[in-house]
């Protein structure tokens, strides 16, 4: 059996004149927490629109479930939840309605949508807000309507597009726990993300992307393990930096140095940096 | 058919939580259009052999459903590219056509509120209509292919200002010329011929016939239902285009 739940190939997307996306070949298997990182415009949303078949690609193909998210969208919209990057809540809709819909949209039979909804609303800590207007819901608690009400058919893969953005950091950590643990009730899931904190908290694999091209693709740690463990990083100046496998052969460098430096351990952001000679967020 | 009536219950639910407002709004134009044209400018004047008011209020009846039908299309552009709820469907495992049919009625629903509102105001003002079974089909044809065309345009423009100037190149010249406040027999034939390929034209043919009880205009009939086939197909496919 195709462990695969997502798959791509060759996956182009171009608009206008920019290729937002330039063959991207992806697989995610079951049970992973893949992570997209890559700075704003780097393609990671367009990705994400085209796997949930809100953007058609130009070439190429994607298959969510094992279905062509073109050609079989029906049956590939079936087992995804999808969280998008802005709020897309419906404001005049109470809490409960708006889950209430969305079982209706995804054919939940009745008393499965109410249990569903139950659990979700408890799970989200949304439970005493079960009547009130959606509106009224704080950004981080609106954040975590839209993770129930993706939750809520029971989806394989939940793609998660920057579902941190904008939030404080307790509120953040808060949506990484529903992440988790949604992630240990057998969900698949698929995040993108520029924060680098959120790709090596979450993520079993990340793949890095920039200008519509899959750039480096591995765990977090092998990534830093293939960059180097420690970075020696001038303090002031030009703000250079350099990577060594250990922090004796940093600390060793660093006291050749006439220049003022720091030791620190390396982050996703160095990787990208090393790939691309730019930061993840400028 | 549950995916329709899910987005269908969405559009009602957003009409009940607004319906007091809304029945308020869809009252103020056909009580002005009432008060300057029927019972100021139209005193004592016939129109076809009938009083004016009882001529004006059918086309009243066929504007008002039409211009609240339409009104979904505004509504659908903001849940696109302003809230972004549009996306909801949009992700969900349902077909364009039943998005467009669960919208579509949403806009048959307002329509028809629309029309009761000017039905009381005929009932108030005194003017006897025929309610009957070809007042009901032509209302809701007329209701059923402004809305398909509503979900047709909100699926093509993509700014606000762009629905706003459909709305004014469109819709507004409609109001006034399509048979509404005076019988096409008074312009020159050209200007007659064109208008007579409007929608809003039969509604209004066929709505005033049935309302005052005058033969059945069949050829009108036979427009509007073809005027509703077509934009509604094209509304499903510009769904279609708009996602994949």
């Amino acid at each position: 059996m195709n462990s695969a739940v997502i798959e791509t190939r060759d996956l182009t997307k171009v608009y206008g004149k920019t290729k937002a996306l330039n063959g991207l070949d992806l697989v995610v298997e079951r049970g992973e927490i893949f992570g997209f990182l890559g700075p704003n415009g780097a393609g990671k949303t367009t990705t994400c629109r085209v796997l949930t078949t809100l953007t058609k690609p130009t070439s190429g193909s994607a298959a969510v479930s094992g279905f062509d998210v073109v050609k079989q969208a029906v049956q590939a919209k079936s087992g995804m939840g999808v969280v998008a990057q802005h709020t897309n809540v419906d404001g005049e809709l109470s809490v409960y309605a708006n889950l209430k819909l969305h079982g209706m949209l995804h054919k939940m039979p009745p008393w499965l949508r109410e249990t569903r909804i139950s659990e979700l609303l408890e799970f989200v800590g949304l439970a005493q807000r079960r009547n009130d207007p959606a509106r009224q819901l704080s950004g981080g608690l609106k954040r975590r309507l839209m993770i129930a009400r993706a939750l809520l058919h029971n989806p394989s893969v939940l793609f998660l597009d920057e579902p941190t953005v904008g939030l404080d950091a307790q509120t953040r950590r808060r949506i990484w726990d529903l992440i988790r643990r949604s992630h240990q009730a057998g969900v698949t899931i698929m995040l993108t993300t520029h924060y680098i904190e959120e790709a090596e908290a979450l993520c079993h694999r990340v793949g890095i992307i920039d200008s519509g091209k899959l750039i480096a693709l591995d765990s977090p740690a092998n990534l830093l393990a293939s960059s180097g463990t420690h970075v020696v990083e001038e303090v002031g100046g030009q703000g250079r930096s350099w990577f060594f496998e250990s922090r004796e052969k940093a600390s060793r460098r660093a006291a050749e140095m006439e220049d003022t430096v720091m030791i620190r351990r390396a982050n996703l952001e160095d990787v990208f940096i090393r790939l691309t000679g730019r930061k993840v967020r400028p | 058919m549950s995916g329709v009536w899910a987005v269908f219950y969405r559009e009602l639910l957003i009409l009940r939580s607004r319906l007091g407002r809304q029945m308020a709004n869809y009252a103020i134009s056909p009580l002005l259009y009432i008060i300057a044209f029927g019972w100021g400018m139209g005193r004592g004047v016939t129109m076809e052999g009938v009083d004016y008011l009882a001529y004006m209020l059918p086309g009243l009846l066929a504007l008002s459903s039409m211009s609240r039908s339409f009104s979904i299309s505004s509504e659908i552009n903001i849940a696109r590219f302003y809230w972004h709820t549009f996306e909801e469907f949009q992700t969900a495992p349902l077909s364009p056509a039943a998005i467009v049919l669960g919208e579509v009625l949403g806009g048959v629903v307002r329509g028809f509120l629309a029309a009761a509102v000017v039905a009381a105001l005929a009932l108030v003002s005194g003017v006897g209509l025929h309610f009957g079974a070809g007042l009901f089909a032509g209302v809701f044809l007329n209701c059923f292919l402004f809305a398909s065309a509503a979900v047709l345009a909100a699926m093509m423009v993509r700014t606000h200002a762009d629905q706003s100037n459909l709305t004014g190149f469109i819709i507004t010249p409609m109001t006034f010329l399509c048979g509404t406040f005076f019988s096409l027999d008074k312009l020159p034939g050209w200007a007659s011929a064109a208008i007579e390929t409007l929608p809003l034209t039969h509604a209004s043919h066929f709505i005033r016939a049935s309302a005052l009880g005058q033969p059945t205009p069949w050829l009108s009939l036979v427009v509007l239902a073809s005027y509703g086939c077509v934009f509604f197909l094209m509304a499903v496919w510009q769904v279609r285009k708009a996602s994949i």
